[in-house]
């Protein structure tokens, strides 16, 4: 163990989509328990800039391990097949067809109402998606697949960001 | 809900070792000191017996000799007669430029910019916020050194938990020219919860609504044994009782077919009797407001209806940032378990409605709202102290508004989105867009929105000497690091091609050290102290600090070195300890840096098994 060891290792878990997401946070607890600048305010230089060193990589990791697109992609990355969103974009057309639909429901949008079932379409959407890719990483173990599934996803949470930002400006 | 209690009877260090940890809340209208004595915490009172000190101060014309200056309640009740050289509120002004103060016209004092600073034009001179609120916390620190006789260990100073990286620079300045060590700087509605006891037995979610007097903060905490983790957080930095009061004299002087007067004192009048009519009305149905304006008398019966009506626009401001943060925090109304209310804003009735009816329960009010955040800090303090038992309390924050930096197009690339939990650190890579670029200006920026123009100006600077390459060869990782105290640093690296470059960044509005070198030596509250002898005294609390730290660490984990590395670090001890009664300050800190160096190996040695412990799954009482 040591500040080189990967999200999972760090966190005492098989590397896999799925965990028990209770079991991460009482983890992430106990683990800052030990290494937080906190605990060593009253210490000596070196060993706060450790406690700095360590309680930043374990928030990396829980921030990593707690988000299931995040999580994924690490998991594709670690397996060789890492997601470069940036120059991979090919998406399937109906994915695209779903995606311009949604863009323009989010344009015509009158109210909060239209606005929160939107929302909610695209939350039991990514709901979905998400529990699909437990089975392509955890049964099937195909991570090129894992890889794409995620890229898509991505679209979908950039999307539902465009809808929050849109319900923040109605509450103002 | 009791106060947490702190440590059993006979589990206190020993009173000869036990440091002076205090918390401040630093308020926008007052400020308190608060410390854990006998395992409870307690604000400590001034000579008169108050435990509130009005955050004003007063400053006197030089030429007519004297002190100088009055802070608190002498300087309060100056306001009316001398409303230019009487600032309060001074906290509004922490880290802000001036066009970026609300309603900065309405202050009574003259406030302008100098280096992208605001600054007030006093009588005696300019002065920064920093200097005006170091006068403040080193009348508190005074209070509290007075009250144990003896110096301050250090002090947790809360903020409010919207507060930018600007303010908290901002803050952590004035309180290193007050001569205040800083534990931590902690947020004020963390700090309530941590009052509020919330002690081992209180698990599940909980709402803290903050409105104090110029600030509004709403944050989300999940506890869980003795963890105090915040869920989400968020609140208007420039919303508090100040514009409740601002919003009802307005509204009088509209029914009385009045402008808001130009005269300065006239104002800080008007303001006032809002103020009294606004508490009247806490209790009365009724309040009269007595005033004059331009010569002309107002008299005028408010009611309470009246009051709520002209500032419902300010209470629904505060309902939506309620309805957003829940969204943040990813859970619904009936997920949270109980409201905790801060400030003292939270005695109107109308808040207390409006928060009850929306998360349907009463709120939680048993505690004082003035005393509860100063009560919470003084918890913390004495934990960071290492005044209390190991493990009865930890505090996961999280940063309160996302950083980024600006790309092409004037739009923002966020690189720490809010709510990520601190300390964090985050990198992100970019690249060059001309051939044979050199050189990469960097602009670092706080806030939610897309365009640079609308988000908070933090810091720029220049990555220099990168080597020439074809466009977007280059790669430039940027790295944004954020401490415990919620304070950023940024650092940029070329790596393509092994060459490296990199540089710190200290936001825009802090001070430099040779800044505050040199206001402390001016005519300043804690300037009477030899400077010599105070950089002896502190070498000596560094030095104590640094022994009591590697014994302890020796006791706990020893076992982890060799007879060799035990003697080296046994033999660097006694010279410290020899060290110590030495007058010269540097020969202290040299023996402590020797001490620290020397103990490095060891330190990653305990880190490692206090990690694998954690992972082993081991309760804190088995380690």
């Amino acid at each position: 163990m040591n500040l080189q060891s990967n999200d999972f290792e760090l966190f005492g878990l098989s590397p896999a989509f799925g965990i028990d997401r209770a079991a991460v946070d009482a983890r992430w607890k106990d683990l800052q328990r030990e290494a937080h600048p906190d605990r060593f305010a009253s210490a000596d230089a070196a060993s706060q800039r450790l406690a700095m060193q360590w309680s930043v990589r374990i928030n990396e990791a829980y921030q990593r391990l707690k988000d299931p697109l995040r999580r994924a992609a690490y998991l594709c990355e670690l397996n060789g097949a890492p997601i470069e969103a940036e120059s991979n974009t090919a998406m399937p057309p109906d994915f695209l067809m779903q995606q311009m639909e949604w863009r323009e429901q989010l344009d015509e949008a009158r109210d909060a109402a239209e606005l929160e079932r939107l929302a909610d379409e695209v939350a039991a959407s990514r709901r979905s998606r998400v529990e699909a890719l437990r089975v392509t990483a955890d049964e099937q173990r195909d991570f090129p697949a894992l890889a794409r599934q995620v890229r898509a996803l991505m679209f979908i949470e950039r999307f539902a960001r465009d809808v929050e930002l849109r319900l923040d400006q109605q509450g103002q | 809900m009791a106060l947490l209690q702190i440590s059993e009877p006979g589990q206190s260090l020993d009173p000869h070792q036990r440091r002076v940890a205090v918390g401040i809340d630093l308020g926008t209208t007052h400020s308190l000191v608060a410390s854990v004595r006998h395992g409870v915490a307690e604000c400590l009172p001034a000579e008169d017996g108050r435990v509130i000190l009005p955050s004003v101060v007063r400053y006197l014309d030089p030429a007519q000799g004297g002190s100088g200056r009055q802070i608190g309640f002498d300087a309060l009740a100056a306001q009316v007669d001398d409303p230019a050289n009487t600032i309060s509120s001074v906290k509004r002004l922490m880290g802000r430029r001036r066009d970026q103060v609300a309603d900065v016209d309405k202050l009574s004092y003259a406030v302008v910019d100098d280096n992208g600073m605001a600054v007030v034009e006093t009588v005696a001179g300019r002065k920064t916020p920093m200097e005006v609120s170091a006068e403040i916390l080193a009348t508190l620190r005074f209070r509290a050194e007075d009250s144990f006789n003896d110096d301050l260990y250090g002090a947790v100073i809360t903020v409010p938990a919207y507060f930018d990286d600007a303010q908290r620079q901002a803050t952590k300045d004035a309180a290193q020219l007050a001569g205040i060590h800083v534990l931590r700087l902690i947020n004020e509605p963390t700090a309530a919860a941590i009052a509020y006891g919330l002690d081992n037995g209180s698990e599940g979610v909980y709402a803290i609504y903050d409105l104090g007097g110029g600030t509004f903060d709403i944050s989300i905490l999940r506890l869980t044994r003795g963890v105090f983790e915040v869920m989400a957080t968020g609140g208007d930095s420039a919303l508090g009782g100040d514009d409740y009061d601002q919003s009802l004299a307005a509204w009088v002087l509209a029914h009385a077919g009045l402008d808001m007067p130009g005269n300065a004192s006239e104002r800080a009048g008007l303001h006032r009797e809002a103020r009294r009519v606004k508490e009247a009305l806490t209790d009365a149905d009724t309040a009269r407001f007595s005033a004059t304006v331009g010569g002309q008398r107002i008299e005028r019966d408010v009611a309470r209806a009246d009051f709520e009506a002209s500032t419902r626009a300010l209470t629904d401001r505060t309902m939506a940032a309620v309805r957003k943060v829940l969204r943040d925090a990813g859970i619904t109304r009936d997920e949270v378990q109980g409201v905790v209310m801060v400030g003292g804003s939270t005695r109107m009735p109308v808040i207390r409605r409006t928060v009850g009816e929306f998360f349907g329960r009463d709120p939680l009010v048993n505690l004082n709202p003035d005393e509860v955040v100063a009560l919470g800090a003084a918890i913390q303090a004495n934990a960071l102290a290492g005044n209390s038992r190991d493990g009865d309390l930890l505090l996961l924050d999280v940063i309160p508004l996302s950083l980024g930096i600006e790309t092409m197009g004037g739009l923002v690339e966020r690189i720490v989105p809010r709510n990520t939990p601190i300390p964090a650190a985050l990198a992100q890579d970019f690249t060059t867009y001309q051939d044979g670029q050199t050189a990469l200006s960097l602009h670092v920026v706080q806030g939610e929105r897309d365009l640079v123009a609308d988000c908070r100006s933090l810091a720029r600077f220049t990555l220099r000497g990168i080597p020439p390459m074809a466009a977007g060869a280059a790669r430039i990782r940027v790295t944004f690091t954020v401490d415990a105290d919620g304070l950023l640093s940024v650092t940029a690296k070329e790596q393509g091609s092994g060459v490296e470059a990199r540089i710190d960044v200290k936001p825009a509005y802090g001070l430099s050290d040779e800044q505050i070198a040199a206001m402390l030596q001016d005519s300043f509250a804690t300037a009477q102290q030899d400077m010599q002898a105070r950089a002896l005294v502190e070498a000596r609390v560094d030095a104590d600090r640094m022994l009591v730290a590697t014994r302890s660490a020796l006791a706990a984990d020893g076992d982890l070195l060799n007879p060799d590395e035990r003697a080296a670090i046994d033999s660097l001890m006694a010279a410290l300890q020899a060290a110590v009664s030495s007058e010269d300050a540097a020969v202290v800190e040299a023996a402590t840096d020797a001490l620290a160096k020397g103990t490095e190996g060891f330190a990653a040695q305990r880190m490692n098994r206090g990690i694998q412990q954690a992972l082993a799954g081991k309760k804190l009482e088995e380690v």
